[in-house]
């Protein structure tokens, strides 16, 4: 096997090594932590996705040891390779971090504030991008886009006012299912996924777009509305399946099973494409082979409550800014807030400020 | 007079067929060029100082360099004819009147560039000018000129007319190419550029109707002739349309060394304004490019006579200048509103937007309503600034320049005549009753004395 040339590539001051025909996006990735850019529609298992949602905006302040030219735009990072001695500057560059606020508002423009009542709340990336990279305001005054509602059959939910035309579900029916029976018709801000004449999706692994759609526009109509997602528990299994590997994630209460989806890895991707038959018709513990509790995000809210077997982001402060962060004040220290000496219980209506000492920091 | 190289014969009756065109000299550069090499031709290309006519101006010597030729891998030389710019309409006039121009340009260029099957590209909306195309196409094969073995020399080419659906996205080169294949007509993410990978994964080369005939007078003439003609880099003729509130619109066109005085008021082209009007502002390179006021668009912010030129029309960059661009040139009287104005454009681009990427999809449209409220008596102040900062998050942040191009209008009014603007939202029951007229947008532009 002939060696693949190494690239060295620093992102926010971090540099790491990593085989020519890396993305930037996915150098980021094995750095990890906050250096790595959000993405939005580019899926590492659908070689057509990306460059579409333009969260993942980064700049290259220095194009290559050969060519030190910085690039004269943000580029997206999921779909920009690598150069040998490249820098680029993520989460350190403020063009970067104006561009995706600006980005996270076009994508919450039209979207319905409706998760409360969406079936993705909990585990919508559209929901954590906001709450990383957002604001908690929005700037729109007008009326919010809305689509006619379009059954595309028994199986799946479209739910085109949540959709951020990602294309993921699109290059899904694609690359995995080889026979496309929706798209994107129209154009502009009335791009809507659809069958066009109202057909209903059958190919038997087309339920593998749920798993990729990013937000709430894709959902499980045989799982709808039947529980929140953060009080089911994730747990891996399989089975024996003529169709698919059949290494799936089972949501359960209790020994309910409530949802089959796909496993994803800790950048939220599908790791392995499951088939119908297992997804929507085997909902009982006597189908499937318990594996045991699955590893997901710390940061999720369906850990909350079990903080066992989560993946952990590694923290890279002092790295991005070449030193250690200075302290500017440790709570404890100035404030009795967590004496135990000072008894809440005493306290007559609620704990303020005042009652407890603090020391003044100035002197 | 200035020197005419595409439209010298326009006015020949029956140029637009086979044999007044023949009998005028067409087709010669064909004889001439199936007998150099192809190299010699993109040489003489580079030579000429061409620069693409379809907006963006770039090196066609150049850019038939960049044309990878892989072994065993055709490739295809794509004339783009889409031309969906509002204000620009050029390319139609070329097409319709003389077609046999376009077809020998494209015969020269594919020798040049080793295409046997080339395609144009034409917008859906020019029915008949697509008819025009293939009738000339085929008196073109019936006289020896497409098809097998042309003149004898062995050069094997065909034409096809291909019609778009009626999307301005489709004249960019990359939707182009995804339309052409029968797909849907969103831009590709670059790299690969079309010269690596283009229409079917085969290089390609994207040229504008009116770059690919100007090849026909370089070769007849010669590139260096052709580059003595014009100033810097602007080299050669180029064609205007001109509109909006002039005397003569029509298509002109010009060596790139007249003033923009002498284009807006001489008689040869545009003939002043109607009844004796003043001009107000001015979009000189089709609706994309930057709206200038009256007194930036005579003159540079250096107080100097500014030139209708690649070059003089972007002097003093985006800030105080505007770009060539397509060449849709729209004047704009004293009478003429530029908050409607930029609300028709706001309008245009998010009707056009492809919708693949967020800050465009939806970025477009918020500018709209913003606009909409403004003009008709519903705006705020901090819209203005609010406007500012949604084409700001647009520009640059895309996958192709029609996000730019969405912004940059917006961008450039506001630049230029926030006066305007600030007046709607302070007036507004005025502003629906009579517009804001010329006021200062004429005034000399105090230029700093050097010291
Ligand atoms: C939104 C958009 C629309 C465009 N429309 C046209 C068009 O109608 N005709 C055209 O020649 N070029 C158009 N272009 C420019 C083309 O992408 C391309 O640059 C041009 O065809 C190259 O030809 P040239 O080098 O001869 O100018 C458009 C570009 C954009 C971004
Ligand atoms: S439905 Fe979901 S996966 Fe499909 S384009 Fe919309 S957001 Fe993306
Ligand atoms: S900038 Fe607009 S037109 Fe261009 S790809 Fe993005 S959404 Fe489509
Ligand atoms: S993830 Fe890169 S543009 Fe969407």
């Amino acid at each position: 096997m002939s060696e693949q040339p190494k690239f060295k590539v620093t992102v926010d001051n971090i540099q790491i090594e990593v085989p020519a025909g890396t993305t930037i996006l996915n150098a980021a990735r094995m750095i990890g932590g906050d250096v790595t850019p959000p993405a939005m529609c580019y899926y590492t298992n659908l070689k057509e996705s990306g460059g579409k949602c333009r969260t993942c905006l980064v700049e290259v302040s220095k194009g290559s040891d050969k060519d030190p030219r910085p690039m004269p735009k943000l580029v997206a990072s999921c779909r920009t390779t690598v150069m040998d001695g490249m820098e680029v500057k993520n989460i350190t560059s403020d063009k970067v971090i104006d561009a995706r606020k600006g980005v996270v508002e076009f994508l919450l423009l039209n979207h319905p504030l409706d998760c409360p009542v969406c079936d993705q709340a909990g585990e919508c990336d559209l929901q954590d991008l906001s709450y990383q990279h957002g604001s908690e305001k929005t700037r729109y005054e007008f009326d919010r886009r809305t689509f006619e509602k379009e059954d595309i059959g028994p199986f799946i939910q479209l739910h085109m006012t949540r959709c951020i035309l990602c294309y993921r579900c699109v290059f899904t029916a694609d690359e995995v299912t080889g026979c496309r029976q929706h798209g994107v018709l129209d154009r502009g801000d009335h791009s809507a996924i659809s069958t066009y004449l109202g057909k209903s999706l059958d190919n038997e692994f087309i339920g593998n777009v749920i798993d990729v759609c990013p937000v709430g526009a894709l959902t499980d109509k045989t799982f709808r509305f039947k529980n929140r997602v953060w009080f089911t528990k994730p747990v891996d299994a399989h089975r024996d399946c003529p169709t698919c590997t059949s290494k799936v994630r089972l949501w359960m209460r209790g020994d309910e099973v409530f949802r089959v989806t796909a496993r994803k890895n800790k950048f939220g991707e599908v790791e392995e494409w499951i088939c119908n038959e297992c997804r929507f018709h085997k909902k009982e513990v006597k189908d499937w082979v318990i594996e045991g509790p699955s590893k997901i995000s710390r940061m999720s809210v369906i850990s909350q409550g079990h903080y066992v077997n989560t993946h952990k982001a590694p923290v890279l402060i002092d790295k991005v800014i070449g030193k250690q962060p200075k302290l500017l004040m440790n709570i404890h220290t100035v404030s009795d807030v967590n004496r135990r000496e000072v008894d809440l219980s005493k306290i007559e209506g609620p704990a303020h400020s005042e009652d407890f000492k603090t020391t003044d920091l100035n002197n | 007079m200035g020197v005419k190289l595409l439209l010298e014969h326009a006015h020949i009756e029956g140029i637009r067929f086979y044999d007044a065109y023949r009998k005028n000299g067409g087709y010669r550069s064909v004889e001439k060029a199936l007998k150099m090499t192809p190299e010699e031709i993109v040489e003489e290309v580079k030579k000429s100082g061409l620069r693409g006519r379809g907006g963006a101006g770039f090196p066609t010597g150049m850019k038939w360099g960049f044309l990878a030729k892989p072994e065993g891998v055709p490739r295809h030389l794509v004339c783009n004819a889409d031309e969906s710019e509002p204000g620009t309409f050029k390319d139609r006039y070329l097409m319709e009147f003389l077609p046999h121009l376009l077809i020998e340009g494209l015969i020269v260029s594919s020798f040049a560039l080793g295409s046997h099957h080339t395609y144009i590209y034409i917008r859906g909306e020019y029915v008949w000018v697509a008819e025009i195309l293939e009738q000339a196409i085929a008196e073109a094969k019936l006289n020896g000129w497409l098809g097998k073995n042309i003149l004898g020399t062995g050069f094997d080419c065909e034409i096809y007319v291909h019609r778009g659906a009626g999307a301005y996205i489709c004249g960019e080169e990359t939707a182009l190419i995804e339309s052409l294949e029968g797909k849907r007509g969103n831009p590709r993410i670059k790299p690969p550029f079309p010269a690596i990978q283009g229409v079917w994964m085969r290089p390609t080369v994207v040229n504008n109707v009116e770059t690919l005939a100007a090849v026909v007078p370089i070769i007849n003439m010669g590139g260096a002739e052709y580059a003595k003609i014009g100033i810097g880099k602007s080299t050669g003729t180029k064609l205007l349309s001109a509109c909006g509130n002039i005397n003569k619109p029509g298509i002109y066109e010009i060596d790139m060394t007249i003033s923009v005085e002498e284009f807006i008021y001489s008689d040869e082209y545009c003939g002043g304004i109607p009844k004796g009007k003043k001009l107000k502002a001015c979009i000189p390179g089709g609706s994309s490019v930057p709206i200038l006021p009256a007194n930036l668009l005579l003159k540079t912010a250096k107080g100097e006579t500014r030139i209708m030129s690649y070059e003089g029309l972007a002097d003093g960059g985006f800030t105080t200048g505007s770009m060539m661009g397509s060449g849709g040139f729209e004047v704009f009287d004293e009478d003429q509103c530029v908050v409607r104005h930029t609300m028709t454009l706001a309008r245009f681009y998010n009707h056009e937007s492809c919708g693949q990427c967020s800050p465009c999809r939806e970025g477009t449209g918020w500018m709209y309503k913003i606009l909409k409220n403004i003009e008709y008596g519903k705006g705020k102040i901090s819209d203005i600034d609010l406007l500012w900062d949604i084409q700001r998050k647009i520009e640059g942040n895309t996958i192709c320049p029609l996000g730019d191009a969405a912004a940059w209008p917006v961008a450039a009014a506001i630049r230029h005549f926030r006066d305007e603007f600030e007046w709607h939202v302070l007036n507004p029951a005025e502003s629906q009753e009579r517009n804001y007229g010329l006021a200062h947008y004429a005034d000399p532009i105090h230029v700093p004395v050097a010291i």
